[in-house]
Protein backbone atom coordinates (compact mmCIF):
# COMPACT_ATOMS: atom_id res chain seq x y z
CA UNK A 1 0.00 0.00 0.00
CA UNK A 2 1.59 3.22 -0.57
CA UNK A 3 1.83 6.21 1.95
CA UNK A 4 -0.78 8.45 0.95
CA UNK A 5 -3.01 6.04 0.69
CA UNK A 6 -2.60 4.57 4.54
CA UNK A 7 -5.43 4.83 6.34
CA UNK A 8 -4.42 6.58 9.76
CA UNK A 9 -1.74 7.30 11.61
CA UNK A 10 2.03 8.35 10.17
CA UNK A 11 4.84 6.57 9.99
CA UNK A 12 7.88 7.53 11.88
CA UNK A 13 9.75 8.71 8.15
CA UNK A 14 6.61 10.78 7.25
CA UNK A 15 7.05 12.61 10.74
CA UNK A 16 10.34 13.81 9.08
CA UNK A 17 9.31 14.54 5.80
CA UNK A 18 6.98 16.84 7.93
CA UNK A 19 8.99 18.34 10.02
CA UNK A 20 12.13 18.90 7.06
CA UNK A 21 9.28 20.36 4.84
CA UNK A 22 8.36 22.86 7.71
CA UNK A 23 11.98 23.48 8.19
CA UNK A 24 12.84 24.09 4.02
CA UNK A 25 9.78 26.66 3.64
CA UNK A 26 11.19 28.81 6.89
CA UNK A 27 14.55 27.89 5.18
CA UNK A 28 13.10 29.37 1.51
CA UNK A 29 11.42 31.90 2.81
CA UNK A 30 14.05 33.61 4.68
CA UNK A 31 16.96 33.58 1.97
CA UNK A 32 14.24 35.09 -0.12
CA UNK A 33 14.00 38.23 2.61
CA UNK A 34 17.17 39.57 2.11
CA UNK A 35 16.51 42.67 3.95
CA UNK A 36 14.96 40.62 7.11
CA UNK A 37 18.93 38.98 6.81
CA UNK A 38 20.71 42.04 6.75
CA UNK A 39 18.66 43.29 9.42
CA UNK A 40 18.97 40.99 11.74
CA UNK A 41 22.42 41.08 11.34
CA UNK A 42 23.46 44.94 11.87
CA UNK A 43 21.48 45.44 14.59
CA UNK A 44 24.01 42.95 16.80
CA UNK A 45 26.92 44.73 15.01
CA UNK A 46 25.34 48.45 15.27
CA UNK A 47 25.24 47.90 19.16
CA UNK A 48 28.62 46.09 18.94
CA UNK A 49 30.65 48.63 17.22
CA UNK A 50 28.82 51.86 18.20
CA UNK A 51 27.60 51.20 22.10
CA UNK A 52 30.17 49.06 22.50
CA UNK A 53 32.55 51.13 21.59
CA UNK A 54 31.29 54.23 22.93
CA UNK A 55 30.32 52.77 26.53
CA UNK A 56 33.46 50.96 26.79
CA UNK A 57 35.34 53.56 28.98
CA UNK A 58 32.49 54.19 30.79
CA UNK A 59 31.40 50.77 32.40
CA UNK A 60 34.25 49.16 33.19
CA UNK A 61 33.80 45.13 33.85
CA UNK A 62 34.94 43.20 36.70
CA UNK A 63 36.45 39.44 36.35
CA UNK A 64 33.67 37.36 36.76
CA UNK A 65 32.53 33.89 35.79
CA UNK A 66 33.06 32.86 33.04
CA UNK A 67 36.13 35.29 32.48
CA UNK A 68 39.19 34.79 33.62
CA UNK A 69 40.71 38.03 32.79
CA UNK A 70 39.28 41.31 32.44
CA UNK A 71 37.25 41.63 29.41
CA UNK A 72 36.31 44.22 26.83
CA UNK A 73 33.06 45.33 26.79
CA UNK A 74 32.45 44.38 23.34
CA UNK A 75 33.37 41.05 24.65
CA UNK A 76 31.03 40.89 27.27
CA UNK A 77 27.96 42.14 25.22
CA UNK A 78 28.74 39.71 22.98
CA UNK A 79 26.67 36.87 24.15
CA UNK A 80 23.42 39.33 25.14
CA UNK A 81 23.78 40.51 21.27
CA UNK A 82 23.65 36.77 20.32
CA UNK A 83 20.37 36.61 22.41
CA UNK A 84 19.18 39.94 21.08
CA UNK A 85 19.35 38.21 17.60
CA UNK A 86 17.30 35.32 18.32
CA UNK A 87 15.03 37.52 20.62
CA UNK A 88 14.05 39.71 17.51
CA UNK A 89 13.96 36.21 15.64
CA UNK A 90 11.36 34.66 17.44
CA UNK A 91 9.10 37.56 17.93
CA UNK A 92 10.01 38.46 14.07
CA UNK A 93 8.51 34.61 13.79
CA UNK A 94 5.15 35.43 15.80
CA UNK A 95 5.38 38.41 13.64
CA UNK A 96 4.94 35.93 11.07
CA UNK A 97 2.04 33.59 12.38
CA UNK A 98 -0.36 36.77 13.17
CA UNK A 99 0.55 37.30 9.92
CA UNK A 100 0.13 33.99 8.69
CA UNK A 101 -2.95 33.99 10.36
CA UNK A 102 -4.50 36.89 8.72
CA UNK A 103 -3.69 35.55 5.52
CA UNK A 104 -4.71 32.03 5.65
CA UNK A 105 -1.82 30.25 5.39
CA UNK A 106 -1.80 29.65 9.45
CA UNK A 107 -4.43 27.48 8.44
CA UNK A 108 -2.89 25.80 5.55
CA UNK A 109 -0.63 24.27 8.58
CA UNK A 110 -3.47 23.42 10.87
CA UNK A 111 -5.31 21.92 8.87
CA UNK A 112 -2.66 19.21 8.07
CA UNK A 113 -3.76 15.99 9.66
CA UNK A 114 -0.60 15.66 11.32
CA UNK A 115 -1.39 16.19 15.44
CA UNK A 116 -0.92 20.17 16.02
CA UNK A 117 1.55 19.84 18.86
CA UNK A 118 4.11 18.42 16.42
CA UNK A 119 2.99 21.18 13.41
CA UNK A 120 3.64 23.85 16.04
CA UNK A 121 6.78 22.18 17.21
CA UNK A 122 7.84 21.94 13.86
CA UNK A 123 7.41 25.46 13.17
CA UNK A 124 9.36 26.36 15.98
CA UNK A 125 12.43 24.36 15.22
CA UNK A 126 12.15 26.09 11.76
CA UNK A 127 12.84 29.36 13.63
CA UNK A 128 14.97 28.25 15.94
CA UNK A 129 17.49 26.90 12.75
CA UNK A 130 17.09 30.45 11.12
CA UNK A 131 18.10 32.22 14.03
CA UNK A 132 21.33 29.72 14.90
CA UNK A 133 22.45 30.90 11.41
CA UNK A 134 21.61 34.01 11.70
CA UNK A 135 24.19 33.89 15.31
CA UNK A 136 27.09 32.53 13.35
CA UNK A 137 26.64 34.88 10.49
CA UNK A 138 26.90 37.52 13.16
CA UNK A 139 29.75 35.43 15.26
CA UNK A 140 31.88 35.41 11.68
CA UNK A 141 31.75 39.46 11.62
CA UNK A 142 32.53 39.68 15.25
CA UNK A 143 35.38 37.17 15.08
CA UNK A 144 37.16 40.32 13.21
CA UNK A 145 37.10 42.33 16.07
CA UNK A 146 38.59 39.72 18.65
CA UNK A 147 35.19 38.67 19.99
CA UNK A 148 35.68 34.62 19.71
CA UNK A 149 35.76 32.31 22.03
CA UNK A 150 38.79 30.69 24.13
CA UNK A 151 39.48 28.12 21.72
CA UNK A 152 37.43 26.87 18.29
CA UNK A 153 35.53 24.66 20.25
CA UNK A 154 33.27 27.08 21.70
CA UNK A 155 31.86 27.67 18.38
CA UNK A 156 30.86 24.28 18.78
CA UNK A 157 29.38 24.16 22.48
CA UNK A 158 27.74 27.44 21.56
CA UNK A 159 25.31 25.52 19.69
CA UNK A 160 23.22 23.59 22.46
CA UNK A 161 22.97 26.69 24.51
CA UNK A 162 21.67 28.48 21.16
CA UNK A 163 19.27 25.71 20.52
CA UNK A 164 17.46 26.01 23.73
CA UNK A 165 17.68 29.72 24.27
CA UNK A 166 15.95 29.76 20.59
CA UNK A 167 13.14 27.44 21.48
CA UNK A 168 12.59 29.54 24.44
CA UNK A 169 12.15 32.68 22.83
CA UNK A 170 10.58 30.86 19.46
CA UNK A 171 7.60 29.22 22.32
CA UNK A 172 7.51 32.58 23.81
CA UNK A 173 6.78 34.56 20.70
CA UNK A 174 4.61 31.63 19.60
CA UNK A 175 2.26 32.21 22.46
CA UNK A 176 2.14 35.63 22.26
CA UNK A 177 0.98 35.47 18.46
CA UNK A 178 -1.65 33.18 19.79
CA UNK A 179 -2.76 35.83 22.55
CA UNK A 180 -2.64 39.19 19.36
CA UNK A 181 -5.77 39.81 17.87
CA UNK A 182 -4.43 41.48 14.97
CA UNK A 183 -1.42 42.68 13.27
CA UNK A 184 -1.26 46.40 14.85
CA UNK A 185 -1.45 45.18 17.97
CA UNK A 186 1.80 43.74 17.50
CA UNK A 187 3.95 47.29 17.70
CA UNK A 188 3.12 47.40 21.54
CA UNK A 189 4.32 43.96 22.09
CA UNK A 190 7.96 44.95 20.78
CA UNK A 191 7.64 47.86 23.21
CA UNK A 192 6.60 46.02 26.05
CA UNK A 193 8.25 42.44 25.68
CA UNK A 194 11.48 42.83 23.83
CA UNK A 195 12.70 46.42 25.00
CA UNK A 196 12.14 45.46 28.76
CA UNK A 197 13.26 41.73 28.41
CA UNK A 198 16.36 43.18 26.49
CA UNK A 199 17.40 46.09 29.41
CA UNK A 200 16.37 44.40 32.27
CA UNK A 201 18.97 41.45 31.74
CA UNK A 202 22.83 40.34 31.64
CA UNK A 203 22.89 41.66 28.30
CA UNK A 204 24.50 45.08 28.67
CA UNK A 205 25.65 44.96 32.22
CA UNK A 206 26.54 42.10 35.01
CA UNK A 207 23.93 42.15 37.74
CA UNK A 208 25.86 42.73 40.66
CA UNK A 209 25.95 46.82 39.13
CA UNK A 210 22.69 46.07 38.65
CA UNK A 211 22.33 45.03 42.17
CA UNK A 212 24.40 47.99 43.74
CA UNK A 213 22.12 50.81 42.15
CA UNK A 214 18.71 49.45 42.25
CA UNK A 215 18.34 45.63 44.63
CA UNK A 216 14.63 45.90 43.61
CA UNK A 217 15.83 45.72 39.23
CA UNK A 218 18.35 43.10 39.98
CA UNK A 219 15.55 40.80 41.72
CA UNK A 220 13.36 41.74 37.89
CA UNK A 221 16.49 40.77 36.25
CA UNK A 222 17.05 37.57 38.14
CA UNK A 223 13.47 36.17 36.97
CA UNK A 224 13.70 37.60 33.54
CA UNK A 225 14.12 34.16 31.03
CA UNK A 226 16.17 36.35 28.98
CA UNK A 227 18.86 37.01 31.37
CA UNK A 228 19.04 33.06 31.83
CA UNK A 229 19.38 32.72 28.13
CA UNK A 230 22.27 35.54 28.06
CA UNK A 231 24.21 33.55 30.82
CA UNK A 232 23.66 30.35 29.29
CA UNK A 233 25.10 31.41 25.97
CA UNK A 234 27.84 33.75 27.50
CA UNK A 235 29.24 29.91 29.51
CA UNK A 236 28.71 28.11 26.79
CA UNK A 237 30.70 30.09 24.59
CA UNK A 238 33.78 30.15 26.98
CA UNK A 239 33.38 26.13 27.02
CA UNK A 240 31.48 25.90 30.44
CA UNK A 241 28.26 25.35 31.87
CA UNK A 242 25.90 27.43 33.58
CA UNK A 243 23.77 24.76 35.35
CA UNK A 244 21.35 27.34 37.22
CA UNK A 245 20.86 29.09 34.03
CA UNK A 246 20.40 25.95 31.98
CA UNK A 247 17.84 25.00 34.52
CA UNK A 248 15.61 28.10 34.53
CA UNK A 249 15.76 28.27 30.68
CA UNK A 250 14.39 24.72 30.62
CA UNK A 251 12.02 25.43 32.91
CA UNK A 252 10.89 28.63 31.06
CA UNK A 253 10.63 26.65 27.47
CA UNK A 254 8.49 24.31 28.63
CA UNK A 255 6.13 26.42 30.48
CA UNK A 256 5.61 28.31 27.04
CA UNK A 257 6.03 25.53 25.08
CA UNK A 258 2.58 23.84 26.91
CA UNK A 259 0.65 26.93 26.71
CA UNK A 260 1.55 27.80 23.36
CA UNK A 261 0.10 24.54 22.37
CA UNK A 262 -2.76 24.43 24.92
CA UNK A 263 -4.03 28.56 23.04
CA UNK A 264 -3.90 26.91 19.57
CA UNK A 265 -5.60 24.14 20.74
CA UNK A 266 -9.09 24.51 19.00
CA UNK A 267 -10.86 22.61 21.84
CA UNK A 268 -9.64 25.96 24.53
CA UNK A 269 -7.63 28.09 22.70
CA UNK A 270 -7.78 31.61 22.70
CA UNK A 271 -8.38 31.01 18.80
CA UNK A 272 -11.91 30.18 19.95
CA UNK A 273 -12.86 33.83 20.89
CA UNK A 274 -12.23 35.10 17.56
CA UNK A 275 -14.50 35.69 14.60
CA UNK A 276 -14.27 34.09 11.84
CA UNK B 1 -23.18 4.91 2.21
CA UNK B 2 -21.53 6.97 4.70
CA UNK B 3 -21.46 10.65 3.11
CA UNK B 4 -18.71 12.81 2.76
CA UNK B 5 -19.29 14.71 5.20
CA UNK B 6 -22.03 15.05 8.06
CA UNK B 7 -22.60 17.82 9.81
CA UNK B 8 -25.50 17.31 13.30
CA UNK B 9 -26.95 20.02 15.39
CA UNK B 10 -24.08 22.07 14.95
CA UNK B 11 -24.44 25.51 17.16
CA UNK B 12 -21.35 28.31 17.59
CA UNK B 13 -21.31 31.31 19.13
CA UNK B 14 -19.22 33.98 19.77
CA UNK B 15 -19.55 35.46 22.91
CA UNK B 16 -23.22 36.66 23.14
CA UNK B 17 -23.56 36.52 19.18
CA UNK B 18 -24.50 33.28 17.53
CA UNK B 19 -22.62 32.81 14.52
CA UNK B 20 -24.18 29.10 13.83
CA UNK B 21 -27.65 27.95 15.55
CA UNK B 22 -28.33 24.31 15.45
CA UNK B 23 -27.19 23.32 11.50
CA UNK B 24 -27.42 19.85 10.27
CA UNK B 25 -26.55 18.78 6.57
CA UNK B 26 -24.73 16.19 4.68
CA UNK B 27 -22.23 16.60 1.58
CA UNK B 28 -22.90 13.03 -0.16
CA UNK B 29 -19.92 11.36 -1.62
CA UNK B 30 -19.17 12.10 -5.19
CA UNK B 31 -21.92 15.17 -5.19
CA UNK B 32 -21.66 18.91 -6.01
CA UNK B 33 -23.33 20.22 -2.76
CA UNK B 34 -23.67 24.15 -2.93
CA UNK B 35 -23.69 26.29 0.75
CA UNK B 36 -25.62 29.24 -0.41
CA UNK B 37 -25.56 32.29 2.23
CA UNK B 38 -24.84 36.34 2.18
CA UNK B 39 -21.87 37.42 3.78
CA UNK B 40 -21.47 36.99 7.48
CA UNK B 41 -24.68 33.76 7.10
CA UNK B 42 -22.02 31.93 8.83
CA UNK B 43 -20.36 30.31 6.52
CA UNK B 44 -16.83 31.16 7.49
CA UNK B 45 -17.38 30.05 10.64
CA UNK B 46 -18.68 26.73 9.88
CA UNK B 47 -15.32 26.40 7.62
CA UNK B 48 -13.98 26.93 10.57
CA UNK B 49 -15.22 24.30 12.62
CA UNK B 50 -14.91 21.64 10.04
CA UNK B 51 -10.95 22.53 9.34
CA UNK B 52 -10.97 22.17 13.15
CA UNK B 53 -9.41 25.62 13.66
CA UNK B 54 -11.57 25.87 16.37
CA UNK B 55 -13.81 23.32 17.74
CA UNK B 56 -17.76 23.16 18.11
CA UNK B 57 -19.71 24.04 21.17
CA UNK B 58 -21.90 21.73 20.47
CA UNK B 59 -22.80 19.14 18.05
CA UNK B 60 -20.53 17.24 15.87
CA UNK B 61 -18.88 17.01 12.48
CA UNK B 62 -18.22 13.44 10.89
CA UNK B 63 -15.46 13.63 7.34
CA UNK B 64 -16.07 9.95 6.05
CA UNK B 65 -17.57 8.55 9.40
CA UNK B 66 -14.16 10.36 11.39
CA UNK B 67 -15.18 12.88 14.09
CA UNK B 68 -13.22 15.82 13.51
CA UNK B 69 -12.22 16.48 16.89
CA UNK B 70 -12.09 12.99 18.50
CA UNK B 71 -10.00 11.12 15.14
CA UNK B 72 -8.80 15.07 13.54
CA UNK B 73 -5.82 13.25 11.68
CA UNK B 74 -8.19 10.27 9.74
CA UNK B 75 -10.82 13.04 9.15
CA UNK B 76 -8.34 15.73 8.00
CA UNK B 77 -6.69 13.32 5.61
CA UNK B 78 -9.68 13.00 3.82
CA UNK B 79 -10.00 16.58 3.18
CA UNK B 80 -8.77 19.01 0.79
CA UNK B 81 -9.28 22.82 1.34
CA UNK B 82 -9.15 26.07 -0.31
CA UNK B 83 -9.89 28.91 1.74
CA UNK B 84 -11.34 32.15 0.95
CA UNK B 85 -8.13 33.88 1.71
CA UNK B 86 -5.43 33.09 -0.97
CA UNK B 87 -3.15 30.97 0.69
CA UNK B 88 -0.17 30.30 -1.39
CA UNK B 89 3.58 31.71 -0.81
CA UNK B 90 3.93 34.54 -3.61
CA UNK B 91 7.68 34.13 -3.10
CA UNK B 92 7.90 30.71 -3.63
CA UNK B 93 7.43 28.38 -6.67
CA UNK B 94 4.36 27.03 -7.84
CA UNK B 95 6.03 23.29 -7.38
CA UNK B 96 7.74 24.64 -3.75
CA UNK B 97 4.12 25.20 -3.11
CA UNK B 98 3.02 22.17 -3.73
CA UNK B 99 5.86 20.30 -2.37
CA UNK B 100 5.34 22.18 0.87
CA UNK B 101 1.76 20.97 1.16
CA UNK B 102 3.11 17.47 0.31
CA UNK B 103 4.84 17.62 3.77
CA UNK B 104 2.51 18.57 5.44
CA UNK B 105 0.55 15.62 4.81
CA UNK B 106 3.44 13.00 4.92
CA UNK B 107 4.83 13.10 1.10
CA UNK B 108 7.78 13.31 0.13
CA UNK B 109 9.68 15.38 -2.91
CA UNK B 110 9.86 12.29 -4.90
CA UNK B 111 6.35 11.04 -4.96
CA UNK B 112 5.24 14.84 -4.40
CA UNK B 113 6.71 15.98 -7.33
CA UNK B 114 5.31 13.62 -9.53
CA UNK B 115 1.63 14.30 -7.62
CA UNK B 116 2.44 18.16 -8.30
CA UNK B 117 3.38 17.84 -11.98
CA UNK B 118 -0.69 15.83 -12.56
CA UNK B 119 -2.41 17.71 -10.19
CA UNK B 120 -1.15 21.34 -12.25
CA UNK B 121 -1.92 19.34 -15.70
CA UNK B 122 -4.96 18.80 -14.29
CA UNK B 123 -5.66 22.53 -13.63
CA UNK B 124 -3.99 22.89 -17.11
CA UNK B 125 -0.91 24.80 -15.27
CA UNK B 126 1.72 22.07 -16.36
CA UNK B 127 3.88 24.53 -17.51
CA UNK B 128 3.44 26.88 -14.73
CA UNK B 129 5.45 24.90 -12.07
CA UNK B 130 8.56 26.50 -12.33
CA UNK B 131 7.03 30.02 -11.82
CA UNK B 132 6.88 32.36 -8.70
CA UNK B 133 3.30 32.12 -7.66
CA UNK B 134 3.15 35.91 -7.47
CA UNK B 135 3.32 36.26 -10.72
CA UNK B 136 0.08 33.75 -11.55
CA UNK B 137 -3.63 35.84 -12.42
CA UNK B 138 -5.90 35.17 -9.58
CA UNK B 139 -7.86 32.56 -11.74
CA UNK B 140 -4.75 30.91 -11.76
CA UNK B 141 -3.82 30.77 -8.33
CA UNK B 142 -6.88 29.45 -7.82
CA UNK B 143 -6.32 26.32 -9.81
CA UNK B 144 -3.21 25.64 -8.20
CA UNK B 145 -4.76 25.74 -4.73
CA UNK B 146 -7.78 23.55 -6.26
CA UNK B 147 -4.35 21.43 -7.61
CA UNK B 148 -2.57 21.90 -3.64
CA UNK B 149 -6.24 20.76 -2.16
CA UNK B 150 -5.95 17.57 -4.29
CA UNK B 151 -2.54 16.54 -4.44
CA UNK B 152 -2.91 14.33 -1.17
CA UNK B 153 -5.67 12.42 -2.88
CA UNK B 154 -8.85 13.66 -0.84
CA UNK B 155 -12.69 12.61 -1.37
CA UNK B 156 -13.93 15.41 0.31
CA UNK B 157 -13.46 19.30 -1.12
CA UNK B 158 -14.16 22.22 0.70
CA UNK B 159 -13.58 25.43 -1.02
CA UNK B 160 -15.05 28.67 0.58
CA UNK B 161 -15.95 31.07 -1.77
CA UNK B 162 -13.51 30.38 -4.39
CA UNK B 163 -14.61 32.93 -7.23
CA UNK B 164 -14.61 36.02 -5.54
CA UNK B 165 -12.37 38.29 -7.22
CA UNK B 166 -11.73 36.38 -10.36
CA UNK B 167 -13.14 38.02 -13.95
CA UNK B 168 -16.20 36.25 -15.39
CA UNK B 169 -14.01 33.98 -17.63
CA UNK B 170 -12.01 32.70 -14.40
CA UNK B 171 -15.04 32.04 -12.62
CA UNK B 172 -16.44 29.43 -15.43
CA UNK B 173 -13.17 28.12 -16.04
CA UNK B 174 -13.07 27.50 -12.07
CA UNK B 175 -16.49 26.10 -11.54
CA UNK B 176 -16.03 23.77 -14.85
CA UNK B 177 -12.63 21.80 -13.18
CA UNK B 178 -14.51 21.27 -10.07
CA UNK B 179 -17.83 19.84 -11.50
CA UNK B 180 -15.00 18.07 -13.64
CA UNK B 181 -13.30 16.42 -10.43
CA UNK B 182 -16.96 15.63 -9.10
CA UNK B 183 -17.93 14.11 -12.31
CA UNK B 184 -14.55 12.34 -13.30
CA UNK B 185 -13.22 11.40 -9.94
CA UNK B 186 -16.34 11.10 -7.97
CA UNK B 187 -15.14 14.01 -5.42
CA UNK B 188 -17.44 14.87 -2.72
CA UNK B 189 -17.46 18.86 -2.83
CA UNK B 190 -19.07 21.76 -0.43
CA UNK B 191 -19.13 25.01 -2.74
CA UNK B 192 -19.98 27.55 -0.84
CA UNK B 193 -21.04 31.47 -2.31
CA UNK B 194 -23.01 33.69 -2.31
CA UNK B 195 -23.36 33.96 -6.15
CA UNK B 196 -26.97 32.36 -6.88
CA UNK B 197 -25.61 31.60 -10.90
CA UNK B 198 -23.15 29.28 -9.71
CA UNK B 199 -25.70 26.84 -8.85
CA UNK B 200 -26.72 24.00 -11.55
CA UNK B 201 -30.50 22.40 -10.96
CA UNK B 202 -28.90 19.44 -9.68
CA UNK B 203 -26.62 20.60 -7.40
CA UNK B 204 -27.42 20.12 -3.43
CA UNK B 205 -28.02 23.32 -1.90
CA UNK B 206 -28.15 24.19 2.01
CA UNK B 207 -29.36 27.74 2.20
CA UNK B 208 -27.59 29.25 5.25
CA UNK B 209 -28.90 32.70 6.58
CA UNK B 210 -28.37 34.41 10.24
CA UNK B 211 -26.28 30.89 10.99
CA UNK B 212 -29.40 28.99 10.50
CA UNK B 213 -30.58 26.29 7.76
CA UNK B 214 -33.18 27.23 6.23
CA UNK B 215 -33.45 25.00 3.02
CA UNK B 216 -31.76 21.98 1.92
CA UNK B 217 -32.65 20.06 -1.15
CA UNK B 218 -32.00 19.94 -4.54
CA UNK B 219 -31.82 23.18 -6.40
CA UNK B 220 -34.75 22.73 -8.62
CA UNK B 221 -36.68 21.43 -5.88
CA UNK B 222 -36.11 24.16 -3.77
CA UNK B 223 -37.52 26.16 -6.85
CA UNK B 224 -40.60 24.35 -7.11
CA UNK B 225 -41.52 24.28 -3.77
CA UNK B 226 -41.17 28.19 -3.29
CA UNK B 227 -43.23 28.91 -6.65
CA UNK B 228 -40.40 30.24 -7.60
CA UNK B 229 -38.69 31.27 -11.28
CA UNK B 230 -35.17 31.04 -10.36
CA UNK B 231 -32.78 29.55 -7.32
CA UNK B 232 -32.18 33.53 -6.94
CA UNK B 233 -35.79 34.00 -6.54
CA UNK B 234 -36.51 31.11 -4.12
CA UNK B 235 -33.17 32.17 -1.85
CA UNK B 236 -34.56 36.01 -1.25
CA UNK B 237 -38.29 34.69 -0.36
CA UNK B 238 -36.54 32.18 1.82
CA UNK B 239 -34.67 34.34 3.29
CA UNK B 240 -36.90 37.43 3.47
CA UNK B 241 -34.71 39.52 1.42
CA UNK B 242 -34.04 41.56 -1.79
CA UNK B 243 -32.85 40.50 -5.23
CA UNK B 244 -30.12 42.63 -5.62
CA UNK B 245 -28.33 41.54 -2.71
CA UNK B 246 -27.41 38.01 -4.57
CA UNK B 247 -25.97 39.86 -7.62
CA UNK B 248 -22.06 39.99 -8.08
Amino acid sequence: MSEIAAPRGFTLRQYLICLSGVVWREGLRFLHQRERFVSALVRPLVWLFIFAAGFRQVLGVSIIPPYETYVLYEVYIAPGLMAMIQLFNGMQSSLSMVYDREMGSMRTLLVSPFPRWFLLGSKLLAGVAVSILQVYAFLVIAYFWEIEPPTKWGYLTLLPALALSGLMLGALGMLLSSLIKQLENFAGVMNFVIFPMFFASSALYPLWRVKESSPWLYYVCEVNPFTHAVELIRFAFHEKVEWTSLAIVFGYTSAFLVAAILAYDPGRGMLMRRGG
Amino acid sequence: MTDALAIRNVSHAYGARKALDDVSFSVPAGSFTVLLGLNGAGKSTLFSLITRLYAARHGEIDIFGHNVMREPGAALRQLGVVFQARTLDLELSVMQNLLYHAALHGIGPIDARRLGQAALARAGLADRAKDKARALSGGQMRRVEIARALLHDPRLLLLDEPTVGLDIKARADLLALVRGLVRDQHLGVLWTTHLVDEIADDDQVIILHQGKVLAKGRAAEIVAAQGAATIGDAFARIAGIGQEKLSA
